[in-house]
C-alpha cells in the first residue's frame, strides 16, 4: 500500500488514522478498500464543496458584470445562498413525466454525476497529493469523460421530449467535434513531456515560470488558445452551450429533470468546468509549482484563475450558432491544432527546447 | 496500489460482459440495445486493465465508447422511425441458431484447449511502462501496418463526406 507520502505529512490526521487502520490487523486487500474508500468520500465533499462555491462565485460575477449584485441576502454578500439552494433541490418534489423511458431517465443524472467525479483519481491537487498516479494519466481523463456525453444523450432520449432530444443530439455532435481539437493540443505538451502521467507532466515544468508549457514560444500559446476553446466546448459552457441553449430549447436536456436529479446534471456541470481548467493548470500551468505557499494552494489558486476566465467567456461572449459551431472547430481550431504539432514536433526534434 | 486477487473481479467483469452482450443482442428497444453496448465495451476495458494493458484500456474507452457507440446512438436518434418501433432481434430459427452457435463454442473451446502452448509469463518481463515500449514499436518495427491503417482511415473519412456531400447546382 503505498499511502501518498505528502498527503500524511500536509494532514497529520491522515497518517494517524491510517496508523491506526494498520494496528487493527485488517489484511491487506480490505486495508485498500478501506483507505481507497475513505479517499474517494474526501474527494467527493471536496468537490461537492468546491462545485457550490463556484454556483456561488458564478453568480457573483454574472451580477457584477450586469452591474448588479447577485446574491446578497443569506450571509455576507450571500455566501450561503448555495447551499440553502442545495437544501431546497433536495427537498423538493421528483416530478417524472409519464411517457419517459424508465431505466434511462434514472441513470442519465448518476453517471453524468459519476463521470464528473471519476476524473479526479488522477488530478494532483499538490505535491503527492493525487488519488493514484495512472501511467495513462491524461489519456484516463479524456477516455472517462466521455461518459458525460452518454449521459446527455440518455437524459435527452429518456426525457421523451423533443427539445431534451434536440438538446442531446446536439451535445453528442459538438462533443465529438471538439474532442479533435482538445486532444491535439494536449498532444503538444506530451510530445515534449514523453509522458502521460499527471506527475510527470507536472514534474517536467519545474523550476521557474519560463518552463510552463504556455509560455514556450511559439507552440505553447497556440496549444493553450485552443485547449481552453475546446474545452470550453467540451465542458458545455457558452459560448458553445447550444445543447441547453435556454432561448431555443427551453433548457435542453435537463428539460424534464426536478429536485435532485437536476441538481446532479447542474453539479456535473460545475464539476467538470473546474476539471478542464485543474488540466490546463497541469498541463500549461506548471501545476503545483511555486513559491513560499504550500503546493496545493498554488494549484487551487492557479485553477480558480482558469475558472474565472471560463467565467469572463460565459457572460461577454453570445452564443454560437450550430453551424458556425461546427464550422468553428472543423475548419479552424483542427487546422491550426495540427500544425502546432508539427511546429512543436520540429522544435523537438532539432532540440532547440528539451 | 490496489492488492486484490484478480480472481474474482475477472469473474464480476466476465458476467457483466456476457449479460450485457445478450442484452445487446435480445432488447427490443435499439436505444437500450446501444447502452447496453457502452457497458459491455467499458467491462472489455476493465478487463485490459486486470491484464495491466492500461493503455488499451482507455484507448477502449475512448473509441468505441467515446466516437463509435456515441455516433451509433446518435444515427438510433436519428431515424425515428427506428426509435419508436419495438424491434424483434430474434426469428423462428433462433433455437437452430442456437444449437450451431452452442457448436462452435464447443469447438472453439476444444481447439483452444488442445492447440495452444501455454508460456508461463513471468511478471518481471512485462515492461513497466509499456506506453512508451508501444510508441516505439509503432513508430520502428510496425511502421508499415500503421500508415497503412492512417491511409485507409482517411480514405473512409474523405469517402463518407463525399458521399454525405449535397452537389451545389
Amino acid at each position: 500500500m503505498t499511502w501518498p507520502i505528502a498527503t500524511a505529512e500536509l494532514f497529520p490526521i491522515f497518517s494517524y488514522l491510517y496508523e491506526l487502520l494498520e494496528s487493527t490487523g485488517l489484511p491487506q486487500p480490505w486495508l485498500a478498500i478501506v483507505v481507497y474508500t475513505f479517499l474517494a468520500v474526501v474527494m467527493f465533499g471536496v468537490l461537492a464543496l468546491l462545485a457550490l462555491f463556484l454556483v456561488w462565485w458564478e453568480r457573483k460575477i454574472a451580477g457584477h458584470i450586469q452591474q448588479r449584485f447577485g446574491p446578497m441576502r443569506h450571509g455576507w454578500h450571500g455566501w450561503y445562498q448555495t447551499i440553502m439552494d442545495a437544501v431546497k433541490l433536495l427537498q423538493k418534489e421528483d416530478v417524472r413525466v409519464a411517457t419517459r423511458d424508465k431505466p434511462v431517465f434514472f441513470w442519465a443524472p448518476v453517471i453524468c454525476f459519476v463521470a464528473a467525479f471519476l476524473a479526479y483519481v488522477t488530478i494532483p491537487f499538490g505535491e503527492g497529493l493525487i488519488v493514484a498516479d495512472l501511467n495513462i494519466g491524461i489519456l484516463y481523463v479524456m477516455a472517462v469523460t466521455t461518459f458525460t456525453v452518454i449521459s446527455l444523450l440518455m437524459a435527452g432520449w429518456g426525457s421523451n421530449n423533443k427539445y431534451a432530444l434536440l438538446g442531446g443530439m446536439r451535445s453528442a455532435a459538438q462533443v465529438v467535434s471538439y474532442e479533435v481539437p482538445m486532444v491535439a493540443s494536449i498532444l503538444v505538451v506530451v510530445l515534449f513531456v514523453g509522458s502521460l502521467s499527471m506527475v510527470d507532466i507536472v514534474q517536467a515544468q519545474a523550476g521557474g515560470i519560463w518552463n510552463w508549457y504556455a509560455f514556450r514560444l511559439p507552440f505553447g500559446p497556440i496549444a493553450f488558445c485552443t485547449y481552453i476553446i475546446a474545452a470550453t466546448a467540451e465542458a458545455n459552457r457558452t459560448p458553445f452551450d447550444i445543447p441547453e441553449a435556454e432561448q431555443e430549447l427551453v433548457a435542453g436536456f435537463n428539460v424534464e429533470y426536478s429536485g435532485m436529479k437536476f441538481a446532479m446534471f447542474f453539479l456535473a456541470e460545475f464539476v467538470n468546468a473546474f476539471t478542464v481548467s485543474a488540466i490546463a493548470v497541469i498541463l500549461f500551468f506548471g501545476g503545483w509549482h511555486g513559491a513560499l505557499l504550500p503546493s496545493w494552494m498554488w494549484f487551487l489558486g492557479k485553477t480558480f484563475m482558469i475558472v474565472l476566465l471560463l467565467m469572463l467567456f460565459r457572460w461577454t461572449y453570445p452564443r454560437l450558432r450550430v453551424d458556425q459551431l461546427m464550422e468553428f472547430s472543423w475548419k479552424f481550431l483542427v487546422p491550426v491544432t495540427f500544425v502546432n504539432i508539427i511546429i512543436a514536433a520540429w522544435f523537438k526534434y532539432a532540440g532547440w527546447y528539451w | 496500489m490496489l492488492e486484490v486477487d484478480g480472481g474474482i473481479v475477472f469473474w464480476i467483469l466476465s458476467f457483466v460482459i456476457l449479460v450485457s452482450g445478450f442484452m445487446v443482442v435480445s432488447l427490443k428497444n435499439v436505444f437500450h440495445c446501444a447502452l447496453a453496448l457502452v457497458l459491455c465495451l467499458f467491462t472489455v476495458a476493465g478487463l485490459y486493465i486486470l491484464l495491466d494493458a492500461e493503455f488499451l484500456a482507455a484507448a477502449q474507452v475512448l473509441i468505441y465508447v467515446g466516437a463509435v457507440a456515441i455516433l451509433l446512438i446518435f444515427a438510433v436518434m436519428l431515424t425515428s422511425k427506428l426509435a419508436d418501433k419495438r424491434i424483434t432481434q430474434s426469428n423462428e430459427q433462433a433455437l437452430v441458431g442456437f444449437f450451431i452457435c452452442a457448436l462452435f463454442a464447443v469447438a472453439a473451446y476444444l481447439l483452444i484447449k488442445f492447440n495452444t502452448i501455454w508460456y508461463p509469463l513471468a511478471k518481471s518481463a512485462l515492461p513497466s511502462d509499456n506506453i512508451l515500449t508501444i510508441g516505439k514499436y509503432l513508430m520502428t518495427e510496425f511502421m508499415l501496418p500503421f500508415e497503412v491503417v492512417s491511409i485507409l482511415l482517411v480514405a473512409a473519412l474523405i469517402g463518407a463526406i463525399a458521399l454525405a456531400r449535397t452537389e451545389k447546382s
